[in-house]
């Protein structure tokens, strides 16, 4: 199956990201690139954009404007010409997908392909049925490889409303974070790469409100940031980046984000409670 | 319920028994022990009640569309409403709850027993802030200068030190604490 990588207006962190696939060996074997930035390919840039090269999957990496050219060739004229040769177009990472922080760039009117932010656009309307949204700062390998592995495999992708997999993106970035103990208390004595403490509460955690798998599929089968003691960032959203990641904003004491789905009042109930337990072993420190 | 809240606010928590709740309550003794088995626990379920009482007024002005000054005023309004028309409720409140904090160390650790009406208070200030009302704060620094405000003027009241009716003192006292509070 061949594919080409397509860079837009990027820092090339996906690509960087998709490096890290622990088996990129094996993909390689049933993936073949008539382009990447950084792997190498059977095409230049020059000859993917001057002549129509057969390949499987268009991943675009990046956001994109009318402003933004590739060899002197809008951006805009290469997707609308490779939209017509492949059988799927995968946004890699949240500028290809939302725009990212390359909305607030010099480029005029950035978006990602088919979202500016949350909201949906008409331009490229006729190749949403055939698109799969994969956002994230940067990608995490191993759903940007498992999705183009159903792709090959003809499966069907059920996709959200931002046309991310519902397998990696129906969950929050809480599900399987090791400090649930911690959240449900309501303990966030935390101090950033520590253990213990929740981060949630004071410092910026956006993971009960950011969906991903982040902490189901571990990055480099290892580790995820609430695990290493550093906040999610809400890095899949169509909001990302926001500002001041490091802290949590709230309003008088009550966090203006709450977790996906909660209701402010329950919420409240709830948390006034299970403030009362005040556990002595969840405030001190395990090591 | 009601019968023994007006006890305990009247009497105050020690000087009333379980014996003279059932005689207002025409009930036995022994039948008065069958619902509540001892007298912290309907302290505790009384608390539970006017919680839930005032927190179902509060649920109503905030779910109403309406600024943060107009709904500070309301809050200050059916805070004396209750005070003039049911006092035993604001007085036990303040003379059982707050002053006997002992009876309830146990079970009613932290906010747990009168939840219902602190969270609608919570949700009162953070809606403040969210639309540019209210200056945001620590939760605790706001809630005392509005509560604490209201407690003190129905205690004084309580002591007759007041010249006037609670109500006649709405709209200087919400005005006071609306400037105070916001931004």
């Amino acid at each position: 199956m061949k594919i080409l990588w397509l860079s837009a207006i990027t820092c090339n962190g996906n690509a960087h990201s998709f490096l890290n696939y622990p088996y990129l060996e094996r993909f390689l074997d049933d993936f073949e690139f008539i382009y990447h930035p950084i792997i190498d390919s059977l095409y230049t840039i020059e000859e993917v954009i001057s002549t129509n090269i057969e390949c499987d999957i268009l991943i675009l990496e990046g956001a994109i404007s009318f402003e933004f050219n590739k060899i002197d060739i809008p951006i805009f004229n290469i997707i609308e010409r490779y939209s017509k040769i492949v059988r799927k177009i995968v946004t890699v990472g949240s500028c290809a997908t939302f725009g990212g922080i390359f909305r607030d760039g010099e480029y005029k009117d950035t978006t990602g392909l088919h979202f500016n932010k949350d909201i949906k656009l008409t331009r490229f309307a006729n190749l949403y049925k055939n698109s799969i949204s994969i956002s994230g700062c940067p990608v995490h390998p191993e759903i940007l490889v498992n999705t183009l592995y159903a792709i090959k495999s003809t499966m069907n992708i059920e996709l959200d409303e931002f046309l991310r997999p519902k397998e990696f993106f129906a969950y929050t970035v809480h599900n399987g974070c090791t400090r649930n103990e911690y959240f449900e208390y309501k303990v966030d004595n935390h101090i950033f790469g520590k253990k213990e403490g929740c981060m949630f509460y004071e410092h910026g955690c956006q993971a009960p409100y950011t969906n991903g798998s982040c902490n189901k599929i571990l990055w480099n089968e290892v580790n995820s940031k609430t695990r290493a003691g550093v906040p999610c960032m809400g890095c899949t959203q169509p909001d990302f980046p926001k500002q001041n990641l490091f802290e949590t904003k709230k309003n008088m004491g009550i966090p203006q984000h709450l977790p996906l789905g909660v209701n402010k009042r329950t919420y409240l109930t709830l948390a006034g409670i299970t403030k009362a337990f005040n556990i002595k072993r969840l405030e001190e420190d395990i090591f | 319920m009601q019968g023994a809240l007006e006890l305990f606010a009247s009497k105050g928590f020690y000087s009333t028994t379980i014996p003279d709740i059932a005689i207002s309550l025409k009930m036995s003794v022994g039948n008065m022990y069958n619902y509540f088995k001892s007298k912290d626990i309907l302290a505790e379920e009384i608390i539970k009640f006017i919680s839930a009482y005032l927190g179902k007024e509060l649920q109503r002005i905030n779910e109403k569309d309406i600024s943060t000054k107009e709904k500070t005023r309301a809050i200050v309004a059916i805070y004396f409403e209750v005070a003039m028309t049911k006092p035993e409720m604001i007085d036990y409140f303040l003379r059982i709850y707050l002053s006997n904090r002992e009876i309830f160390r146990d079970n009613c650790a932290g906010m747990i027993c009168v939840n219902e009406f602190v969270t609608e208070v919570m949700i009162y200030f953070e809606e403040g802030v969210k639309s540019g009302e209210l200056r945001d704060q620590d939760f605790f620094s706001a809630f005392g200068l509005f509560m604490g405000y209201l407690g003190g003027m129905v205690f004084l009241k309580g002591e007759h030190i007041l010249p006037r009716e609670l109500d006649e003192y709405v709209d200087d006292i919400s005005f006071n604490i609306y400037k105070a509070l916001s931004v």
